[in-house]
């Protein structure tokens, strides 16, 4: 199932709403790492909230998507890992470093507006 | 208990929607057997690996679901097997980091941490056959 | 469970038996006044069910005696297992031990056996008849009742073992989005997990920005358990939420570095006040006198 990309001002918002197959996820990297530069993007949230397994491969391409986000200009923020899946995620050694993570949507929004995203180039 | 559960639930691996479905039949009988949400987690991610791994190496392969006992305990076990090319180095590829994919190497050995007891059986050209088994931590009653 | 699966006798005695077994019945519910009443003062005089009121085991001793005769007369245990079991639930609490349940069970079975003895000691054959088949049924329904009595304070042991765990760790919130998990004792695996579970699920339903764990009351863990802590950060950190540690004994500083651990990846702070300051500065509040504020 394709996942749908909302643009709010300028953040992207990718909002998964049920289990991923690889092939998905690599549809989801690719589409977000496009529309950053199209639309000039500079945050983007994923939000994984619906989302009850995140292995070595969908964390592998959440990991690849923020560098590759990064190098295009904007920072990603994941919001909504659910306890269990934390949980399981570090057991594999899965820790997303690097990517900044935030308890939900409101959060991921609120570290972009408060933090203060570095504008371009900044 | 569910007769399936006991004789095993077979999920066929052929394309990455099987992974998807193994790791939810995973979860749906590890809540059956007692399992709590968070083992249920951690046997479903270990699911999900195993199933890739068997898409990834030998293309094709199948996941067996089946409830186990031992003395007053009970729990779940995961078989995973393919007859593909097999794994030359067992020892090697239990280590973290190590993967001939080219993606993170962190398949078995997470789900050895991920899992209760980890088996495998490999040689060069004789597929791999892989046995997890998660336990509760409470004896039934 | 039907009686007569219990029973040893094979299919030829077992005609018998039932014939048998209904003439106790008939037996037990003729003399049920004077039986029941034989049984609570042998409990009374045994010391047996102190906990307890003289009325209330009149009550309790009545409820199981005619459960027990029904058992007889139906051949099967599931109204008597259930009662058991209702009964262990209510005097459990009142902290009635495992030989006071066997106790009186044995009891019921002795006055039993006692007025059978004297019913029938005239006709020695007719006696091994109707003990033959009061034996095995008295012998099932004292197990089902005290094996109930035993799975149920084990069901209640369990249960008190889960509270406890959980109110040697409370998740205290003590500032908007602030946690404070104070650990105190030995964390053992299975602890480990419940506490990591327990935070996580916290961080959540509290929306917690920062969380304080403070180990000050562990003198010590193990590699495993070190593991796991620094699991436990990284989970919180999964979920959004920045983790301080406070407390490290010098065993477990010496632990932690044992397993290698990454400290880029760990924020530890000395004590508790110092551990709540820096969270304080992450959550973007300054505490200062109120003098000093005024001022400001």
């Amino acid at each position: 199932m394709e996942v749908p990309i909302l643009k709010q001002g300028p953040y992207l918002i990718a909002t998964i709403q049920s289990a991923l197959t690889d092939k998905d996820i690599v549809q989801l990297r690719d589409a977000l790492v496009e529309q950053v530069g199209k639309f000039r993007a500079r945050g983007v949230i994923i939000d994984l909230t619906a989302l009850d397994v995140m292995d070595s491969f969908a964390t592998g391409m959440l990991q690849d998507m923020a560098h590759m986000v990064r190098l295009r200009g904007a920072e990603t923020v994941i919001v909504g890992i659910q306890p269990d899946v934390a949980f399981a995620m570090v057991h594999m050694g899965l820790t997303l470093e690097g990517v900044t993570t935030a308890l939900d949507l409101e959060e991921g929004l609120a570290h972009f507006e408060c933090a203060g995203v570095p504008g371009r180039g900044g | 208990m569910n007769p399936d559960v006991a004789e095993g639930t077979l999920v066929r691996i052929e394309s990455d929607l099987d992974i998807v479905s193994a790791r939810m039949q995973g979860r749906a009988i590890a809540v059956q057997l007692g399992f709590g949400a968070t083992a249920a987690t951690l046997i479903a991610t270990a699911i999900s690996e195993l199933a890739r791994n068997v898409l990834l190496y030998a293309g094709r392969g199948e996941i067996v679901l089946t409830s186990v006992e031992h003395g007053t305990r009970r729990g779940l076990a995961v078989l995973a097997q393919d007859r593909g090319p097999g794994i030359p180095d067992i020892p090697r590829a239990m280590q973290d980091g190590y993967s001939t994919s080219g993606r993170l190497g962190l398949g078995l050995p997470g789900v050895r941490r991920l899992m209760d007891d980890f088996e495998i059986e490999s040689s060069a050209g004789a597929g791999v056959r892989i046995v997890a088994k998660k336990w509760m931590p409470y004896p039934m009653t | 469970m039907a009686l007569a699966e219990i029973t040893h006798d094979g299919k030829q005695t077992f005609e018998p038996t039932t014939a048998m077994l209904r003439e106790l019945v008939a037996h037990l519910a003729q003399n049920r006044t004077q039986l029941r009443e034989e049984w609570v003062r042998r409990i009374t005089e045994a010391q047996l069910l102190q906990a307890m009121t003289k009325d209330e085991i009149f009550a309790e001793a009545t409820s199981v005696y005619d459960s027990y005769v029904e058992a007889l007369e139906t051949r099967t245990l599931e109204t008597l297992t259930t009662y058991a079991q209702n009964l262990s639930e209510r005097i459990i609490p009142r902290g009635v031990e495992t030989h006071e349940v066997v106790g009186i069970v044995l009891l019921l079975r002795d006055v039993l056996a006692r007025s059978l003895f004297a019913k029938y000691h005239t006709d020695s054959a007719l006696l091994n008849h109707v003990l033959d088949a009061y034996e095995p049924a008295a012998n099932a329904i004292a197990i089902t009742v005290s094996v109930g009595f035993v799975r149920e304070r084990e069901r209640v042991i369990r249960e008190q073992q889960e509270a406890i765990r959980e109110l040697s760790t409370p998740v205290l919130q003590v500032r908007e989005r602030l946690l404070i998990l104070p650990i105190i004792g030995v964390i053992d695996p299975h602890r480990a997990r419940q506490l990591t579970e327990q935070l996580l699920r916290a961080i959540r339903a509290n929306r917690a920005k920062v969380v304080v764990i403070d180990i000050t009351g562990v003198a010590a863990m193990d590699a495993n358990v070190a593991n796991h802590l620094v699991l436990t950060v990284e989970s919180a950190r999964l979920l959004g939420a920045r983790v301080i540690v406070t407390g490290l004994s010098p065993e477990i500083a010496q632990t932690l570095v044992n397993i290698g651990v990454d400290l880029g990846k760990m924020n530890t702070v000395g004590d508790l006040q110092g551990g709540i300051e820096e969270a304080e500065r992450l959550l973007g509040y300054k505490v200062m006198p109120v003098a000093e504020a005024q001022m400001a």
